[in-house]
């Protein structure tokens, strides 16, 4: 772990950097520091993470007026930190809620692979489920899982602000379960 | 030069179609409603003097339905003095789906000859822009004609 | 366009400026509803606009000539889901004159009531979209407080909030339930109230009301021929309202007036058009007041349904019924079987979204917004 060479870092190459901090990451992995650091901070991460989950800004169809109502003064969901942001790249998770056409779908996609990681995917309704009533459509895709892969299912048809609120709270157990696991971000 | 009514009784529009159309066909009167039948030839012209001398200045919906042998072209038209409104229908046989376009009488009517085509299949003839507008873009195939089938109608 | 605006316009011609296309995409917290607006801006000002809809299209006239005629109705309820009893109410009227019966006088007035109470509690929800674009969160609380009031008068009358699957074909579902009218009385009493704290925060800041006097003008020439409905149209001079002028179900019976703004004049700006929503939440309001009363002297045992015939006979027919967005129609082509031959919706946002091109022509872009909140979307009826 050549530290020695930190302050020249500003003055580094782009390869020379990529070159010196591999060598500082692969140092970390093999002596098991970055494992016993993951370990310390996950509850941190955790606690950060799941009380402030905040969803993109994004209806698509009948649930997406119980997501506005479960943000309304009755259901209040900002309790939970769920604020919603507009862009992806300020998000962590994508709440699809509605039924996915096939003029959506590249779209759905790009906005998933926007998102930052650690992401999560929540589908609220019956059609972002399994495709709901539109069972025989020409032009929705039979359930969200078939594009990007889904972390949480609120059923209901539409889901109530109540039971929203319930699938982000199960969210939140996920997301803590997954820091405290202690091994994240391996990339 | 024909009469200009701005609020037509029911009575007055059936004379005033079959006066100056001998063509058109009245199939039902209703309180308020008006039910004709015309052949695509005189379709553009109906309809010019529906909304010039008849006061239709709305067009609520053109749409069609498909009868496998032939497509009937259905004109929802609307007067805003008096309520009523006259259903006009066009037959299109089916080797030979073209209809002459309205929007240049209701400007209302071009989203749904562009639907209708991109549904149907029926061309428009002289439409601005006759392009797909609900399904993508790349859908070669007319689904709600009767030969289209849904997966569960297989 | 207003007439400050055209020195500007005319300085932006002689300077030799580019036009851009500014894609307001599918994913903006703005848009409501899934639709992209492609803008085309000259500096601040929009010269041409190009709605590109049929995100959410899922060929919903197609799949109901798979099902039956009673099935239907839940279908009918997610077209547009913020006001799902009103199309479910339109769908059970063109089936009822397809099959030439006549409801009950109960049921006549319950859907009344039934529809107003979707009429407002649609109208709150666009409120509350209007204050999130113009920036005021505020209006945006106090209106989806307002709408939980009325979404529970819907659970009480039938168990669901939103998409309710309440009218039948023949009569609605259930009759009112108990203390059903002290309940709604209470509701519409308390909204008259509470809604004056709402409007002073809107009509007393000069920012608000601002943003949306003398912009975007509409003539009722324009109006009538581009197909713009609803309330969008009556602040725009056109005198017509389908419940008052082609009755439907008993409303001939009920003593209530229309707003309409602008008949002298016959151009409207945004303002007006906003304007005539906020009327006609109180007109609503006095309209169910009516027909609870009506309600109330048919007595408890009046019938609210009646048993219909599953196949409705070969024919054309069509109902017409005025959405809290515009007119829509169902059109019913049958063929004799318990299933529709071809059934047409025609959604009124599907036009009023055509017509964004002559709304938003000569706008600042800042303004597009508050311009197209006043159409009021809701894009599952635009694209079925």
């Amino acid at each position: 772990m050549d530290m020695s060479l930190y302050p020249h870092a500003v003055a580094m190459s782009a390869d020379e950097f990529m070159t010196w901090s591999d060598a500082i990451i692969n140092d970390l992995l093999s002596t098991g520091t970055k494992k016993t650091v993951d370990k310390l901070t996950g509850p941190i991460w955790a606690w950060g993470m799941k009380n402030s989950m905040h969803p993109l800004h994004w209806g698509l169809a009948c649930c997406a007026l119980e997501m506005a109502a479960a943000s309304a003064p009755r259901y209040d969901a900002e309790r939970y930190g769920m604020i919603y942001r507009s862009s992806p790249r300020q998000t962590d998770i994508l709440l699809v809620n509605g039924w996915i056409s096939k003029k959506i779908r590249p779209d759905l996609r790009r906005l998933y692979e926007m998102i930052p990681n650690p992401k999560w995917v929540v589908a609220m309704g019956e059609c972002a489920i399994s495709g709901g009533p539109w069972y025989d459509s020409y032009n929705c895709i039979q359930g969200l899982d078939q594009i990007v892969p889904v972390d949480v299912y609120i059923p209901g048809c539409p889901a109530r602000p109540d039971a929203m609120i319930d699938g982000f709270m199960l969210l939140q157990k996920k997301i803590e379960d997954y820091f405290r696991r202690g091994n994240f971000m391996e990339d | 030069m024909a009469e200009v009514y701005q609020s037509p009784s029911v009575d007055e529009i059936k004379q005033a179609l079959t006066s100056n159309f001998p063509d058109v066909e009245i199939i039902s009167t209703e309180e308020r409603r008006v039910k004709a039948k015309c052949p695509r030839e005189i379709s553009h012209d109906v309809c010019q003097f529906i909304h010039d001398n008849l006061t239709f200045e709305h067009c609520s919906v053109v749409t069609a339905v498909d009868y496998v042998d032939h497509l009937m072209v259905v004109y929802l038209l609307a007067n805003y003095y008096n309520g009523v409104m006259i259903d006009l229908n066009v037959d299109v046989p089916d080797d030979d789906l073209h209809i002459a376009c309205v929007t240049d009488i209701w400007q209302g009517a071009n989203w749904h000859e562009r639907e209708t085509w991109e549904l149907f299949g029926i061309v428009f003839d002289n439409h601005p822009r006759l392009e797909r507008l609900l399904t993508p873009q790349n859908y070669e195939f007319f689904p709600f004609r009767k030969s289209y089938k849904m997966r569960s109608q297989e | 366009m207003a007439d400050s605006l055209v020195p500007v316009l005319e300085a932006q011609e002689r300077m030799d400026t580019d036009k851009m296309w500014v894609i307001w995409g599918p994913q903006h917290p703005f848009s409501h509803g899934l639709w992209t607006l492609k803008l085309q801006i000259d500096g601040e000002f929009c010269t041409d606009a190009d709605p590109i809809v049929g995100y959410l299209h899922r060929g919903w006239e197609k799949e109901t000539e798979n099902r039956d005629y009673a099935r239907i109705i839940p279908m009918t309820d997610r077209l547009c889901y913020c006001a799902s009893m009103t199309y479910s109410h339109l769908y059970c009227m063109t089936v009822e004159k397809a099959l030439g019966i006549d409801i009950p006088e109960k049921a006549k007035y319950i859907r009344i009531v039934a529809d107003e109470v979707c009429r407002i509690q649609s109208h709150l929800m666009w409120l509350a979209a209007v204050g999130t674009d113009m920036g005021n969160l505020t209006v945006f609380l106090w209106s989806m407080r307002e709408r939980e009031y009325f979404l529970d008068l819907n659970v009480k009358l039938c168990g669901a909030r939103m998409t309710t699957n309440y009218p039948r074909i023949g009569g609605v579902r259930n009759d009112t339930t108990e203390l059903f009218d002290r309940d709604i009385l209470r509701t519409v009493d308390r909204f008259e109230k509470a809604m004056w704290d709402i409007i002073y925060l809107i009509d007393d800041s000069s920012v608000f009301v601002s943003r949306m006097r003398n912009i975007s003008f509409l003539t009722r020439e324009q109006c009538a021929n581009m197909g713009l409905t609803g309330p969008a149209m009556r602040g725009c001079g056109v005198d017509f309202d389908i419940r008052r002028d082609d009755p439907y179900d008993n409303y001939d019976k009920i003593d209530f007036e229309v707003p309409v703004l602008n008949k002298d004049t016959k151009v409207g700006d945004t303002y007006d058009r906003y304007m005539i929503r906020i009327e006609e939440m109180f007109q609503s309001c006095d309209i169910i007041r009516q027909a609870v009363k009506k309600i109330q002297a048919l007595g408890k045992n009046a019938p609210y349904r009646i048993k219909t015939p599953t196949k409705v006979p070969a024919g054309t027919t069509f109902g017409r019924l005025e959405d809290p967005r515009g007119e829509s129609i169902m059109y019913l082509a049958s063929d004799g079987t318990d299933k529709p031959y071809r059934l047409k919706v025609r959604s009124p946002i599907f036009t009023n979204v055509s017509c964004s091109k002559a709304m938003c022509k000569g706008v600042r872009i800042a303004d597009v917004p508050a311009v197209l909140a006043q159409i009021d979307m809701c894009l599952g009826e635009t694209d079925r």
